[in-house]
């Protein structure tokens, strides 16, 4: 897994509720095995009802050409757990979400890929959303997880919380499955256990027993 | 100590806790499909290493194939659905089976796995899709998953997870005429909201859901995902085990009646508690349907389109940006409205009691004029059922198409979809803008719904069509 510990650029006003993963990275109506991640990020969005580019829609403004740090409302990455959703943020270089709250299956694909899930306090989510609405892509903010900041360009500080679970696997970019493979004993040991308490368990075909 | 059931099929499945302090717990089924397998498949294979559990892991063709009748594993320009002849080679590279096209097992997995026995209750179950809920009307504790999970659960068999709150979900009294589980989930949803169960598992529980056949309960936990749950369930019942018993893979003969013992023992503690719990009250609830653009913004059939201009400040943009991709004045009634197409299909509705509601609704009506009405059976058995039974005969004698069991229109990923403005009637879970086609306008409503729909050629109050009683 991705590690993340420092990231600086420029944070995109998305500010809205429930931005699902069908707007994040639609599954389209004949879905490849060689995505173009980037071009599927918000595609949908980039144009409006009439099908014609959007130029009001924020990810197609000049300024957020490279966008670093995606700026939200609640309820962000609701809907599927395709985790296509987070890799086409990857894939345009946002590696930091900020958002009232998460999805909870979003959030955990967030994690699985080095990208930041950011909640701020009630009150302090407000001031920084008007400060990356009034910025519009002017400045650069930073992010230090280690010390759980972000930093807006004229030096405003904001002190977000983080479990230090979370906190961990992102900043040692811990490979999840590894780790797990290292209790492989523990593994076995509850298969055995469950095949004498409960063998229908163990047993996918357990008709047949 | 008391325990709720989800505490019960938790604490029984956890194998151990990890360094990071995460419980890593067992997957008794692993169900994938073409979407996210083949991604899984490659990432294994490049990091060296084995599925741990072939025989606990299955691959279904759900997502990506026709639904129309006759249809093949090719696609538009006659090769084989790429993410398909993937999944299909990853599947055999590590012994997995594939339900596929042919075999009496395909289906949409979360239709599948309940019905051939596979997902028993107290047992956990994951699928890298969010609707993996759905067999939780078994009373198992199933989980969607993202890619990454998958490939872990692959290599390990477990899911390294913090166990979620718990949250209780009590439904209450006996509902109105056409009125049904999927009518009862729209309810909660527009009460909760979107993110109403996160942070959550949800148990249903009341007189309402005692009250739901199976199929009714597969489909209310379903929708548990739109809730912002990971998960839902409802404890299992004397229905519960009827229904399994004879199942093609439950268990037989004494190992049957030892399952039946531990099983017995699965509902939550009457002294336990939970993080949340709430109480919503179903009695005389009126066929529900959604006017805008997510699950949550549902009222009964008799209602009216909210004015933004009434609403606070704050909600105004979001109602407003609605009704307008919905293509709905404010305050408008959402009874006839005129209606382009219908689906009757996907993993929320398109069970065998599904299509015979909709089935009495079309018998010796005619879709009308203008109308493309698609049925879509949710697996090939229930297909081979409803064949058996003559309601193929009755759909297409009504003019709808009867197809081939898929996802089909519900994602559109099979290439099944809306054309822009069109307004659909959909008995899917997502009225997400562009879900069903770009620009598409979907309205999220039960069998009955759809199928009057379908028939009248607008939207329709089906107790009017067809008189109170169901
Ligand atoms: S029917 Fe729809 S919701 Fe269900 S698994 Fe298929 S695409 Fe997902």
């Amino acid at each position: 897994m991705l590690a993340f510990t420092h990231l600086r650029g420029v944070a995109v006003p998305l500010i809205e509720d429930d931005v699902n993963t069908d707007q994040i990275a639609p599954v389209g109506l004949g879905p490849r095995l060689n995505q173009d991640y980037a071009e599927l990020l918000f595609k949908r969005r980039r144009v409006k009802l009439d099908g014609s580019p959007d130029p009001g829609f924020v990810l197609n403004k000049p300024q957020f050409a490279r966008p670093a740090i995606l700026v939200s409302g609640r309820n962000f990455g609701c809907g599927s757990s395709r985790e296509s959703a987070v890799w086409a943020l990857v894939a345009v270089g946002i590696r930091c979400v900020v958002a009232r709250v998460f999805a909870d299956i979003y959030r955990e694909n967030c994690l699985q890929n080095g990208v930041l899930p950011v909640c701020l306090a009630e009150a302090d989510a407000d001031r920084f959303d008007a400060l990356v609405v009034a910025d519009d892509g002017a400045g650069e903010f930073s992010v230090d997880l280690a010390a759980q900041t972000i930093t807006g360009p004229g030096g405003e500080r904001f002190v977000f919380e983080i479990p230090p679970m979370d906190k961990q696997r992102l900043l040692r970019g811990l490979d999840d499955i590894g780790m797990t493979l290292d209790q492989a004993n523990e593994i076995a040991a509850y298969e055995a256990r469950v095949a004498a308490l409960a063998p229908w368990q163990q047993r996918a075909d357990i008709a047949k027993l | 100590m008391a325990a709720t059931l989800i505490d019960k099929i938790w604490d029984s499945h956890v194998v151990g806790r990890r360094p990071d302090g995460r419980d890593l717990v067992y997957i008794d089924r692993h169900v994938l499909h073409e979407l996210h397998a083949p991604h899984a498949f490659s990432k294994l294979a490049k990091a060296g290493r084995a599925v741990r559990r072939p025989d606990l892991t299955f691959s279904a063709v759900d997502h990506t194939p026709r639904s129309t009748p006759g249809r093949t594993d090719r696609n538009a320009k006659g090769e084989v659905i790429e993410l398909l002849a993937a999944m299909r080679e990853g599947s055999k590279r590590n012994g997995i089976r594939v339900f596929d096209l042919a075999d009496a097992e395909h289906g949409i997995s979360h239709v599948v796995a309940p019905e051939i026995g596979m997902v028993l209750p107290g047992s956990t179950h994951a699928v890298p899709d969010s609707h993996a809920c759905t067999v939780g009307g078994l009373g198992a504790l199933a989980f969607g998953c993202g890619t990454t999970e998958l490939e872990h659960i692959l290599a390990t068999q477990c899911i390294a997870m913090e166990k979620p709150k718990r949250m209780r979900v009590r439904l209450e009294g006996k509902l109105g005429p056409w009125a049904a589980a999927k009518d009862i989930a729209l309810k909660i949803i527009s009460e909760i909201g979107v993110a109403g169960g996160r942070g959550h598992f949800i148990e249903f529980a009341g007189g309402a859901v005692r009250a739901l056949p199976i199929e009714g309960r597969l489909t209310l936990c379903n929708l548990a995902i739109e809730m912002g749950s990971r998960t839902g369930l409802i404890a299992p019942d004397d229905a519960t085990f009827q229904w399994i018993a004879g199942r093609p893979w439950a268990p037989q003969g004494a190992m049957w009646d030892r399952a039946l013992a531990t099983w017995r023992a699965l509902s939550s503690d009457s002294d336990a508690s939970f993080d949340r719990d709430i109480v919503i009250d179903c009695e005389s609830l009126e066929p529900q349907i959604t006017w805008g653009t997510d699950p949550g913004q549902a009222f009964g059939i008799s209602g009216r389109a909210p004015d933004p201009a009434s609403a606070p400040a704050e909600r105004r943009a979001a109602l407003e940006r609605a009704l307008d991709y919905m293509g709905i004045a404010p305050g408008e009634a959402i009874e006839g409205l005129a209606v382009h197409r219908v689906f009757i299909g996907s993993c929320t509705n398109a069970r065998l009691p599904d299509l015979e509601i909709a089935a009495d609704i079309a018998r010796g009506r005619k879709v009308a004029e203008g109308v493309n009405a698609l049925v879509v059976p949710g697996s090939a058995k229930v297909k081979r059922d409803a064949e058996a039974k003559g309601l193929d005969r009755v759909f297409r004698d009504a003019g709808f198409i009867w197809g081939e069991a898929a996802c089909s229109m519900c994602a559109g990923a099979n290439g099944d979809h809306g054309e822009r403005g069109e307004r659909i009637l959909s008995t899917t879970n997502r009225n997400f803008e562009n879900r069903q086609g770009p620009g598409a306008r979907t309205h999220l409503v039960g069998p009955a719904l759809a199928a009057a729909a379908a028939v009248t050629g607008k939207i329709t109050d089906v107790r009017k069509l067809m008189g109170g009683a169901a």
